[in-house]
């Protein structure tokens, strides 16, 4: 991709672009359409696209497929910590009153936050983990390992 | 609302136990991949599969008199919200699921170090995990769509099990292929099926679906949505003309992973069949249709047949045990059929006995596949004599596959016939025997090939190590003891059945 140089120039502009989008309809998805899921591939589009342009190796230079790993890991286990976190209050799993026993709203408002933000962390690493798992794939299977 | 939040009422460990069944192997699966670590992967994994047993028991001691627990996720209410509940015959099932994890785990241990490459060991046992949960998770949840949340966590796990087979049979990738084309196939016949319930009760709780759903039974949506559960249910449960990726998936596998799933998976599929047709559809429902006695009922037998067949004609000893697994749902389909409570206990208790007897068979075959290469009877040949302990606790396993006297699949094949007397069918109760009597015959070619074969000339075939050789006794002694020491599963599945049939839905 070296000599097309509009696609690396206008990518270089818009991959932040993409990336504040994101984070908007991450933090935004409790007041109007969007959420984790929808953050979470669009976070993931922007190193695809860095990935597409700039080649694999740079794009794993700065997002290592060891980190991909721990960090779709790591948002199942702040969605669930969430709700272990309540239960530790007495409350039922995933009761996000346990965050804010006096005053519930709040909690439901924290509550739906940080699992929105667990689902955007995993649902990113499982895009890009399966960008990796495809674009690095070994292209031609040997006659023998049949 | 703040003086709401004062008079809270915290709650008990004990009532935390329904949510603390799925969510310790939930919460163990992505801390095996966030610590990465491959020493710390398999105590993360045990250790959870060990909890999720206790949890079980405990559980099962609660409900075992004919309770109901009921738990709301996120302190929502049902219908609204999600519920797990717990009856007894959800909690047996789950005892037997998470049960044989937890032997079948310290199994894994030495039989992976020869059948997977160590750099794929962390995540294997990471969706090992995954899958238990699935499979606990379908089984305790309330919740229709719930179901197939978890159905599909399972599933997904499974398929990828099933692939880990590639490293030793390049194959395993077709059969996993296949499976999941046809697992899809069934999720997605299920799931209209829910979709159909949707839309005509406006509701996904089990049990307000039961409500909703009396005196619908004309009602061809409700009619299409029945078809196209049990068809999708059966593709996962392998009833017999649906069984076709069934044999290839268990005999490519991992041996533990075969041994896993032939012992859970199929199982939490009938599970999840006796669900739908006696709690969600009443029996009445049930009973009005033509299902059993011109379906269910011709499937089943010729499953029992059929695949006993084969599985007498084949040279694998792995492929001849997935064959009588198809042969084994026949007779729990055939339980069901009876529509009576000694049917249906035969149905339950067939599910936990051959459940055991089939996990004990297949680490066998683990054992086999460890320290003579593989389980093709010409490969087993003098097996008796080289691996005497493995041997025997086959040769224990197998004679409850037939249902001997003495062992647990005596019991299930008992109350099997007694049920098909009380209903006056004796003809099945004939081809009950008749159809064992085909069991014999390929558990004879079996001990043939073990014990009166020739160990081939400088073979070093030797016993496995004992960390395999105390999982597969646990299990063959399994097999004898609950042949003897009926109280458990007796009581559970009388409840169990008595629960289903009276198709009680009290709600909380």
């Amino acid at each position: 991709m070296r000599h097309h140089l509009i696609l690396r120039v206008i990518t270089k502009m818009l991959v932040g672009t993409i990336f504040l989008f994101a984070l908007y309809v991450q933090f935004h998805g409790d007041y109007s359409p969007g959420g984790g899921f929808q953050a979470g591939v669009i976070m993931a589009s922007g190193f695809i696209i860095y990935g597409l342009i700039f080649s694999l190796e740079k794009l794993q230079l700065v997002f290592p497929p060891w980190l991909v790993h721990k960090l779709l890991a790591l948002g199942v286990l702040l969605y669930a910590g969430t709700g272990i976190y309540s239960l530790l209050g007495g409350y039922a799993y995933l009761d996000y009153t346990a965050l804010s026993p006096h005053h519930p709203e709040h909690g439901q408002h924290l509550g739906i936050l940080i699992v929105e933000a667990g689902v955007g962390i995993t649902v990113t690493g499982v895009m890009v983990a399966i960008y990796y798992a495809f674009a690095a794939r070994t292209p031609i299977i040997n006659d023998e390992e049949w | 609302m703040a003086g709401d939040a004062l008079n809270h009422a915290s709650m008990t460990l004990t009532e935390q136990l329904p949510i603390l069944q799925v969510l310790v192997p939930f919460v163990a699966a992505p801390l095996i991949v966030f610590i990465g670590s491959r020493a710390l992967a398999w105590p993360i994994a045990f250790a959870s599969s060990v909890a999720s047993f206790v949890i079980a028991s405990l559980l099962l001691g609660q409900v075992i008199n004919g309770d109901v627990i009921s738990y709301h996720i996120g302190g929502w209410a049902p219908p609204l919200g999600i519920e797990y509940r717990v009856d007894a015959t959800n909690a047996f099932v789950l005892l037997l699921i998470s049960g044989i994890s937890s032997v079948v785990l310290p199994f894994a241990r030495a039989s992976l170090s020869v059948e997977l490459p160590p750099r794929k060991h962390t995540l294997f046992y990471a969706l090992f995990t995954l899958c238990l949960t699935g499979l606990l998770g379908v089984v305790i949840t309330g919740d229709a769509f719930n179901v197939f949340v978890f159905l599909e966590i399972s599933s997904l796990s499974t398929y990828v099990l099933i692939a880990q087979g590639a490293s030793r049979d390049k194959r395993a990738l077709s059969s996993a292929y296949n499976y999941l084309i046809m697992g899809t196939i069934g999720a997605t016949f299920f799931v209209i099926g829910i979709g159909f319930l949707y839309m005509t009760t406006g509701t996904l709780n089990m049990a307000d679906l039961a409500v909703r759903l009396e005196g619908q039974g004309n009602n061809r949506t409700v009619q299409a949505a029945f078809a196209f559960i049990v068809v999708g249910i059966g593709l996962k449960a392998a009833i017999y003309p649906l069984h076709f990726w069934l044999p290839n998936a268990y005999t490519f596998a991992p041996s533990v992973v075969t041994a896993f799933l032939a012992a859970t998976a199929t199982k939490m599929a009938i599970y999840v069949l006796l669900r739908f047709m006696f709690t969600v559809f009443q029996p009445a429902f049930v009973d009005g249709g033509i299902t059993l006695e011109v379906i269910i009922l011709p499937f089943a037998i010729m499953a029992m047949f059929a695949a006993s067949l084969s599985a007498i004609f084949q040279r694998d000893l792995k492929r001849m045990l997935a064959y009588s697994s198809v042969a084994q749902i026949g007779y729990m389909l055939l339980g069901i059929t009876f529509l009576s409570e000694t049917g249906l206990m035969a149905t339950i208790v067939h599910l936990f006995n051959h459940g055991i007897t089939k996990a004990a068979l297949f680490m066998g075959v683990g054992c086999y596949v460890m320290q003579a290469g593989g389980g093709f009877y010409s490969q087993l040949s003098g097996a008796g004599k080289t691996m005497p302990w493995t041997s025997a606790a086959v040769v224990v396993a197998a004679l409850s596959l037939v249902g001997i006297p003495g062992t647990a699949g005596f019991i299930s094949k008992w109350l099997l016939i007694e049920a098909a007397l009380d209903r006056g069918w004796w003809f099945v109760a004939l081809l009950v025997v008749a159809s064992s009597l085909l069991a014999v015959i390929y558990v004879w070619r079996l001990i043939e090939a073990l014990y009166l074969g020739q160990p081939a000339e400088g073979a070093t075939t030797q016993e496995v190590p004992l960390g395999m050789l105390v999982p597969l006794w646990i299990m063959a002694g399994a097999c004898v003891y609950f042949g003897f020491d009926t109280d458990i599963t007796l009581s559970a599945s009388r409840s169990a059945a008595q629960g289903l049939l009276s198709g009680s839905v009290a709600v909380h």
